[in-house]
């Protein structure tokens, strides 16, 4: 589904992802870890295609396709979606609008009858209930005022509305109190199918004793440092990532920057 | 914000001429043209000597260049043409048998006229260039005891409570505009609501310049009785033409005892080309007393078109506890420029004001808010909010806010917030990584921002204000 192959990616000529491999199947979830400023955020950004971040080398393929060359939009309409790690207010446009407008983008694409609004509210009541969020929450402007874990339930149910064939959370488990992340975790596995592919951001185990990846990959200063299966997780959680890092630096660990 | 650049194409879809036959007085303003206007509209003498003691004030008056914050060639108003009526047989017995090429531009401007095709619910007075065309519903409001005609007719046929009302709001010296509108006006509306009812329709007026060498000077006069209720609608368009046109107004609205007055604008002038060519230029006087206690009186403006834009819709709070709102939407692009707002000027007790300003700014045009809130000494509790946002879309345009506040009276409360801001990258990203367009994306967030000034709308007007926001930014950012 999705190929990355040698990303080399920055801002303002400063290099921020050093050379990215990473091949995803769909039905797989991986997890992405990583010190603070690694570039975990960069490198989804960049696969939703935030303007600020220039690619200077390498390529990314999703579903056969140039991603590299398609605006924001038109990704997210060929089925990427970004859980954003900061999500972003629009006062005055409520969660409702602002979802019937994303959502029928995505059927016009798909050559689809779009829904108005009376349709459209029956199906976000039915999505809402992934997420467990209370109706309240649909007219009131999108993240406004929101709390930091609410604004973190919003993108799941974001998520849950356009059902995106690969999704990248960007620590989306942060903020979450147990039980909303337990229901958040819970929403994200229910909407994960054999069709669909999940990439989690995250600092935390915990996450992954609800969501359990096939993978997990560890960047370290731009790359990949490491990668193993689950277990991997346990480890970093036990030796944190100072040996990585430095091992990253100096090339030891075998995985192979370019 | 590195990828916001103006490259707005859009098309301005009212831009078409009517070709009709004119009759059209020579150009240039004296007595005489006055005389000739008062002359071709058959009025009494007390009409005639209004118009000429605000002429004659008009010649001592300047013109107000220096204060606003715009800026325009002088103005040769020995240049204009101040009377310009399509030819069709003068009494009309009904609209049916109004010119049909006149029907025809109204309907091609979404106002059908015609008995069969009315808008339910809204009666219309349809303005061309200097006189109206059509009033409709008139027959079903008198029935409710509501006046609602040309000023031509009223002017004949109510002429007593024209003579009452007419300039007690905004004197024939007010200003240079309001003086030159007070001694060459040529038509309008007359809107008279008896005490105690409540309007059972929208009151509307659509206006429309035609001929491009023409200004357009009108006149609306509003007067809610004793506990009587009206919402009133105007709407305006004019052709593409290379020159500029003048559009010079006055409206007054005078509200008694209790009685409430809405007043909403969907200003959509021909707004001049990418350059700046062209356009109208609008200097516009509105005002509205809260003459009674309990009074109110709100305008709702949305403004997007006129290449100058000089407009400040204000309340004078006289009645004990009235209530003024001035809720406003301005929108400039490319070379526009506006400096619109509002004056509350608060004299009875208790007396509060809401003013929400919205500013828009895109292109290299310029947007200014201007608003005075006074309190005067006997003006006791007297309360005012204001809240005043710009929001600038690219880095070529300005926004400015200009807020006067005088208070002789320390027991008032007056509160004013202000922001400035831009639409972020990442709140564009955000919308787009939703599968939304750029330009849909810059659409959603300005209605966001205009909501509150939306939200008082009503609802026809207010789904045509959103289509016409983003319309008018299309590929502003990209
Ligand atoms: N817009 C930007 N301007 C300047 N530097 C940036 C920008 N975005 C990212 N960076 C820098 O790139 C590096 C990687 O940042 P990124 O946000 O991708 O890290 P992260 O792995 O997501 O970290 P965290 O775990 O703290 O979320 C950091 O050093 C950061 O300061
Ligand atoms: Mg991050």
């Amino acid at each position: 589904m999705l190929e990355i192959k040698n990303l080399h990616a920055g801002i303002d000529g400063n290099e921020i992802l050093k050379g990215i491999n990473l091949t995803i199947k769909k039905g797989e979830i991986h997890a992405i870890m990583g010190p603070n400023g690694s570039g975990k955020s960069t490198l989804a950004k960049v696969l939703a295609g935030h303007p600020s971040y220039e690619v200077t080398k390498g390529e990314v393929l999703f579903e056969g396709k140039n991603l590299l060359e398609l605006a924001p939009d038109e990704r997210a309409r060929e089925g990427i979606f970004m859980a954003f790690q900061y999500p972003i207010e629009v006062p005055g446009v409520s969660n409702a609008q602002f979802l019937r407008l994303a959502y029928n983008e995505k059927r016009k694409h798909l050559g689809e009858e779009e829904l108005d609004p009376l349709e459209f509210k029956d199906l976000l009541k039915e999505r809402a209930k992934v997420v467990e969020m209370d109706a309240s929450f649909m007219s009131r402007s999108v993240n406004e005022g929101f709390s930091g874990g609410e604004k973190k339930r919003n993108e799941i149910l974001q998520m849950a509305v356009l059902e995106p064939k690969l999704a990248v959370l960007d620590e989306t488990d942060s903020g979450l109190d147990i039980d909303a992340l337990r229901i958040v975790a819970g929403g994200v596995n229910q909407l994960h199918n054999p069709e669909n592919a999940v990439i989690l951001v995250t600092h935390y185990q915990r996450l992954l004793d609800y969501i359990v990846p096939q993978f997990v990959h560890v960047l370290a200063n731009g790359r990949i440092a490491k990668e193993g299966g689950k277990e991997l997780a346990l480890e970093l959680e036990e030796k944190g990532y100072d040996w990585l890092k430095t091992a990253a630096d100096t090339g030891t660990l075998g995985v192979q920057a370019s | 914000m590195s990828t916001v650049e103006i490259l707005s194409k859009q098309e301005y879809k009212y831009g078409f001429v009517t070709d009709i036959e004119s009759d059209v007085i020579p150009r240039g303003l004296t007595e005489d043209t006055i005389r000739l206007i008062a002359a071709k509209k058959n009025e009494p003498d007390w009409m005639l000597e209004f118009r000429l003691k605000a002429y004659r004030h008009w010649l001592t008056m300047t013109e107000p260049t220096h204060w606003p914050n715009i800026s325009y060639p002088k103005i040769d108003y020995q240049d204009v043409i101040y009377y310009s009526a399509p030819k069709q047989k003068a009494v009309k017995a009904s609209l049916d048998e109004v010119d049909p090429e006149l029907l025809k531009t109204f309907e091609k401007l979404g106002i059908p006229l015609t008995e069969q095709k009315q808008l339910a619910g809204v009666a219309v007075d349809a303005i061309f260039d200097s006189v109206s065309v059509a009033t409709t519903y008139k027959e079903k409001l008198k029935k409710h005891g509501v006046i609602f005609c040309s000023f031509t007719e009223a002017i004949k046929d109510y002429p007593d409570l024209i003579k009452k009302y007419l300039g007690s709001v905004v004197p024939t010296n007010d200003n240079f505009f309001a003086a030159l509108n007070s001694a060459v006006f040529s038509d309008g509306s007359f809107c008279f609501i008896p005490k105690g009812v409540r309007c059972p329709m929208e009151l509307s007026t659509y206006f429309r310049i035609n001929n491009s060498e023409s200004g357009q000077f009108e006149r609306t006069l509003i007067v809610a009785e004793e506990g009587a209720y009206v919402s009133y609608l105007e709407g305006c368009t004019a052709p593409k033409f290379d020159k500029n046109q003048l559009h010079a107004a006055v409206v007054e609205l005078v509200a008694l005892d209790d009685a409430q007055i809405k007043y909403s604008t969907v200003q959509n002038w021909y707004a001049g080309d990418e350059n700046g060519v062209g356009g109208i230029y609008n200097f516009v006087t509105k005002r509205g007393k809260c003459a009674g206690k309990n009074s109110k009186i709100s305008w709702t403006q949305v403004e997007t078109g006129s290449a100058i834009t000089w407009k400040y819709p204000s309340c004078i709070l006289q009645g004990d506890n009235s209530i003024g709102e001035f809720y406003s939407v301005a929108l400039t692009n490319h070379a526009q420029q506006a400096d619109t707002g509002t004056k509350m000027i608060h004299l009875g007790k208790n007396t509060r004001s809401t003013i929400i300003s919205k500013g828009i700014a895109a292109g290299k045009s310029n947007n200014s808010y201007r608003g005075l809130v006074k309190v005067m000494p006997k003006a006791e509790n007297a309360r005012n909010y204001t809240q005043c946002d710009s929001m600038l879309i690219g880095s070529n345009c300005g926004a400015n806010t200009f807020p006067y506040i005088e208070v002789m009276n320390n027991s008032s409360n007056v509160e004013h917030e202000a922001s400035t801001s831009k639409i972020s990258e990442e709140q564009l990203f955000y919308l787009q990584q939703r599968g939304i367009s750029q330009e849909d994306a810059v659409s959603l967030i300005i209605n966001g921002f205009c909501k509150d000034v939306f939200l008082q709308l009503p609802m026809e007007f207010a789904v045509e204000a959103t289509r016409l926001l983003g319309m008018k930014l299309e590929g502003s950012v990209g």
